[in-house]
């Protein structure tokens, strides 16, 4: 099985690869075009500044070949800003386009009183789909994970959200799954044992 | 809704944790993985690791450290000391850390800052602003506290928001390892000026410190001889330490460590859920 962690030489992937490692599943790091179109399963990891990420994949053909592996229904999963550029486009510093496998926007959390970034533990709430299904269902409804992020993803179409989170009364999708693609605003691999079971059961799925 | 955290803090010299007051006169207290390690399975919302000499002798050497945390610990990591580069940043990035926090660089060429809040995202990048009391001023330190820097702590917390920081660790260096409490009237006049979080560090000692910085305005609590004392009552073995890079009698003595009483992440949790304050079990 051949796993693919997309490396843009931003963020910090060493955990992503660390957890999945100790899952079993040794992933490459990787910004090479070809290594994902002979890849089975591919990782977009995120930390980082969507602008720079999507110039990033666009200097590499990364965006293209990310499109392209998603198209082929082998599983997809994003982390974080792998969520969110996942969508059409984001508002962070300037606006930019994203890769537009998911309908909708970027957009900064209302500050309003609330601390922007939210940057710490939050519960994630069932959002319609079964998690049953999905590598989420070792994890209760209400379990905590940890969040570092300015920017939520608003989907266009609601059904493809599988998670809510509520920031001091703001409401946002904060996990999300359509078809071969799944992708979290949280960072499992930052998020204890629990988040460690998503990793686990995505992994053993492909 | 929100929830606080609760961050150990661990002041690294060279291969060993240490801690000592006000930032100064070091102790060995073991090895830092060690710690981390009981602090990532007893609670710990964030692990937060500091070369406290980094800056002063222009070095740069946790990497090592950093690596095997991040290697067992599925929580996150934040590291400062000595960062005065995009590279620098991207380094410790790349060994494991997931934020980093950056004082005397930042405070030398503020567009820093910017540089790398845009970068590697607002939210990776921490400042860490120290402060001095001083005739009734909040003054901002560097160096570990110990240079002026000529900038005053409201002012430059909002500057720095501006710049794009995604949050800032205030240290009271006046309080920093008496475990008397936090500074309630700095935490209060920076967390109120700016829109990021805050981190309230410098004296937690106690359940009611706690409680009294998250209604200060904080929004994460980092604490550092409180948990280390609760960690070496339940530990013991010191022989493995090295004492090439500083004081280890203390250690070995076994003495009582001073006026600070050690509580456990669980028990500032405790009194924080007490006071209908959410934070994760």
């Amino acid at each position: 099985m051949k796993l693919i962690i997309v490396d843009y030489q931003l963020g910090n992937l060493f955990s992503v690869k660390q957890a999945c490692q100790n899952l079993g599943f040794p992933g490459v790091l990787s910004c090479d075009p070809e290594a994902l179109r002979g890849a089975d399963a591919v990782i977009l990891p995120g930390v980082g500044a969507f602008a720079e990420a999507m110039a990033t994949l666009r200097k590499d053909g990364m965006d293209e070949a990310l499109i392209e592996f998603v198209k082929s229904g082998k599983p997809f999963f994003g982390v974080c800003l792998g969520m969110q550029l996942l969508l059409t486009a984001s508002v962070e510093f300037a606006d930019a386009k994203g890769l537009d496998i998911v309908g909708g926007t970027i957009r900064r959390i209302p500050g309003e009183g609330r601390k922007v970034p939210q940057i710490g533990w939050n519960q994630i709430h069932a959002a319609g789909q079964d998690w049953s299904k999905t590598p989420l269902r070792h994890v209760k409804p209400g379990e905590y994970m940890y969040f570092v992020h300015s920017y939520y993803c608003a989907a266009q179409d609601p059904s493809v959200e599988l998670c809510k989170t509520d920031y001091y009364g703001f409401e946002y999708c904060s996990a999300l799954n359509k078809e071969n693609v799944f992708a979290t605003q949280f960072h499992p691999e930052k998020s204890g044992e629990a988040g460690l079971s998503i990793y686990r059961n995505w992994l053993e799925a492909i | 809704m929100g929830n606080v955290r609760i961050i150990a803090r661990l002041d690294i010299k060279g291969p060993n944790l240490v801690k000592g007051i006000h930032l100064e006169g070091l102790r060995v207290l073991g090895k830092p993985e060690d710690f981390a390690r009981f602090y990532y399975e007893h609670g710990a919302d964030e692990l937060f690791y500091q070369d406290v000499v980094a800056s002063l002798y222009d070095r740069n050497s946790l990497h090592g450290i950093v690596t095997k945390t991040a290697e067992r610990n599925f929580i996150p990591l934040t590291v400062g000391g000595g960062l005065r580069s995009i590279s620098d940043i991207r380094e410790v990035l790349r060994a494991g850390a997931d934020k980093v926090a950056i004082n005397t660089q930042a405070i030398k060429s503020p567009e820093f800052i910017r540089e790398a809040a845009r970068k590697f995202g607002a939210s990776t990048i921490v400042v860490a602003i120290e402060v001095i009391k001083t005739n009734g001023q909040y003054l901002c330190y560097t160096e570990n506290g110990r240079e002026y820097s000529g900038v005053e702590a409201v002012s430059w917390a909002q500057r720095v928001e501006e710049l794009g920081a995604g949050e800032i660790l205030l240290t009271s260096v006046d309080r920093e390892g008496t475990g008397k409490g936090f500074d309630l009237d700095l935490l209060s006049a920076v967390a109120k000026s700016v829109g990021i979080p805050v981190i309230a560090h410098g004296g937690l000692g106690s359940g009611a410190h706690a409680v009294q910085a998250i209604e200060a305005g904080a929004s994460a609590l980092a604490g550092a001889s409180v948990f280390h004392y609760d960690y070496v009552a339940h530990s013991g073995d010191w022989e493995s330490v090295d004492g090439a890079e500083g004081n280890v009698d203390f250690l070995k003595s076994g003495r009582a460590f001073g006026s600070i009483q050690a509580h456990s992440i669980a028990e500032i949790k405790q009194a924080l859920r007490q006071a209908h304050i959410p934070c994760r079990p």
